[in-house]
C-alpha cells in the first residue's frame, strides 16, 4: 500500500518513525511540545490560508483607495484587515492587467507569502516548477497548468529571493459588476494568487 | 556554494505535479517537522539564513528525492547535534523503537510559554529590513550587472542570474545579508534591490520565451552599475 509521503528513498513510516525518535528528544529537552505542534497545525489548517488572500484581493477590486494602499504597501494595507505575520513581514503585490501577467516562485528555497496564502502545495516546493517557471513559464502556464498566456501579454514572473514576499492581485472578472466583496472572495483561487491559475466563474462560484 | 538547490532553469525535471485539494498537511509527521522549525528558532538552533544553509548541504540526490519537510527534519538534526542537544546514536535507537512500535506515545510536558510564542511570532512575524547609516549605492532605473563569481557557503545569488545585467526597479532599505548571516556571520545589513531581466539576458535570444521578464531581489555587493546601454 502507498501512502502520501512515500519517496523513493523512505516508506512514510520510516519517515514517520525518526520524525517521531527527534520530536521525542526535543520535546525532552524542552525545545519542543506536542501542544505547540498541534497548536501550528490547527493555524494553518483552519485559520491561515487562501481565503484571507481572497478577502484582500476582493477588497481590492471594490475600493479603489484600498487597492492603491494594496500596491504602495501590501503589508500595512493587508495590516487594516488583521491579516499579516510570519512569511509576510513586507509584502508585495503585483497587478495583473490587460497587458500583464504576474506568477511568483521560489528558486533557491520555497518562500511563499504564508498569512494570506496560507503554507504552499507541494507543487510549489517540488524542483520542477522551482526550475521551469523562470526559464519557460509560457509552457508551464499552457501545458502544466492548462492556462495560456497570449503571446501579447507581457509575462512578468517573481522570484522571492529576499524576505520580500511576491503576490498577484488577479483582475476582476467580466460580469461581476453586481457582486459585494463576500461573493467576490469566493471567486478567488489560491492559483490566481500565485498566477498560475484563472479567477473561477462567477456562474460556477461556490 | 554551487548546489542542486539552485534550481532557476535546471533542464530535465520532468512536468509539475499538481494535486487537487491536497491537505494542509499530508501525514501527522509533517505537523512535527513544520513545527521544528519555529520551535527550534526560539530554542536559539538558527536564524532562517542558517536554516536554509543547512537545507543546501544536504545530500543532493536526498535534497531531490526526498518531501520538502524531510529537508526540515534534516535542519533539526543538523543543529540539534552541533548545539549537543541531539545525540545521533540515541535519535537511532529511537528511530528504531518507533518503527518496531509506531503507536508508542511520545513524552509529555507543557509549555505555555512556547504555546504563547507559537501564536506570537505567527501573527508579528520576524521582519529583516534593518535600519542602516550606509549610502545606498544605486537607484531605481541604474543598469546593473550580477556579479559572476561562484562563492563558497551560504548566497542568495542564485547562477542563472549571475553575470546578468538588468534594471533596478525598487530599492528596499537594508536587509539582513544572507551571505553573512547564512555562514555563522553577524547580521551586516545591506541594501536591497530588485532587479528585472530580460529573458533574452538571462537564457539567450534563441531560447528565450517573447514577451517574458524575471524580477529578483539582490543585495548591493553582489551588484556593479553597468555601462549604459548603447
Amino acid at each position: 500500500m502507498t501512502e502520501p509521503t512515500d519517496t523513493k528513498l523512505r516508506t512514510q513510516a520510516e519517515i514517520a518513525a525518526r520524525v517521531k525518535a527527534l520530536e521525542s528528544m526535543l520535546i525532552e529537552k524542552g525545545v519542543m511540545t506536542t501542544d505547540a505542534i498541534d497548536r501550528l497545525a490547527e493555524i494553518y489548517e483552519n485559520e491561515v490560508g487562501p481565503q484571507l488572500g481572497a478577502k484582500v484581493v476582493a477588497r481590492a477590486w471594490t475600493d479603489p483607495e484600498f487597492k492603491q494602499r494594496l500596491i504602495a504597501d501590501a503589508s500595512a494595507a493587508c495590516a487594516e484587515m488583521d491579516i499579516g505575520g510570519l512569511q509576510g513581514e513586507e509584502m508585495v503585490v503585483v497587478e495583473n492587467t490587460d497587458t500583464v501577467h504576474n506568477a511568483i516562485v521560489c528558486t533557491l528555497c520555497s518562500c511563499y507569502p504564508w498569512p494570506v496564502l496560507g503554507l504552499p502545495p507541494n507543487w510549489y516546493k517540488a524542483p520542477a516548477y522551482r526550475a521551469r517557471i523562470v526559464r519557460e513559464p509560457r509552457k508551464v502556464l499552457a501545458e502544466d497548468f492548462g492556462f495560456p498566456i497570449p503571446d501579447s501579454v507581457e509575462i512578468r514572473i517573481w522570484d522571492s529571493s529576499s524576505e520580500l514576499r511576491y503576490w498577484v492581485l488577479p483582475q476582476r472578472p467580466a460580469g461581476t459588476e453586481d457582486l459585494g466583496a463576500f461573493e467576490l472572495a469566493a471567486l478567488v483561487t489560491r492559483d490566481s494568487m500565485i498566477g498560475v491559475g484563472p479567477v473561477a466563474t462567477p456562474g460556477a462560484a461556490r | 556554494m554551487n548546489g542542486v538547490f539552485d534550481l532557476g532553469g535546471t533542464d530535465g525535471l520532468g512536468p509539475v505535479v499538481t494535486q487537487e485539494n491536497e491537505p494542509v498537511f499530508r501525514a501527522e509527521w509533517e505537523k512535527a517537522a513544520f513545527a521544528m522549525f519555529s520551535n527550534c528558532f526560539r530554542a536559539g538552533f538558527f536564524g532562517v539564513d542558517s536554516f536554509r544553509h543547512s537545507i543546501e548541504k544536504m545530500d543532493p540526490g536526498e535534497y531531490l528525492l526526498s518531501n520538502y519537510y524531510e529537508h526540515w527534519v534534516h535542519v533539526a538534526e543538523d543543529f540539534g547535534a552541533q548545539k549537543g542537544v541531539i545525540d545521533l546514536e540515541e535519535l537511532e535507537r529511537r528511530t528504531q523503537h518507533y518503527l518496531e512500535n509506531p503507536e508508542a506515545p511520545l513524552p509529555q510536558r507543557e509549555d505555555p510559554e512556547l504555546l504563547a510564542f507559537v501564536d506570537a511570532v505567527v501573527r508579528s512575524g520576524a521582519p529583516a529590513n534593518r535600519p542602516t547609516d550606509k549610502i545606498a549605492q544605486f537607484k531605481v532605473g541604474d543598469r546593473v550587472t550580477v556579479l559572476a563569481d561562484s562563492p563558497r557557503g551560504h548566497t542568495r545569488r542564485a547562477r542563472y542570474v549571475r553575470g546578468r545585467t538588468g534594471e533596478i526597479t525598487g530599492a528596499h532599505g537594508a536587509a539582513i545579508y544572507p551571505d553573512s548571516a547564512g555562514n555563522g556571520g553577524p547580521e551586516a545589513p545591506e541594501h536591497l534591490y530588485t532587479v528585472r531581466f530580460t529573458a533574452e539576458e538571462l537564457w539567450g535570444p534563441e531560447v528565450a520565451e517573447p514577451n517574458t521578464v524575471t524580477y529578483f531581489d539582490l543585495w548591493e555587493p553582489y551588484l556593479s552599475l553597468a555601462p549604459t546601454r548603447p
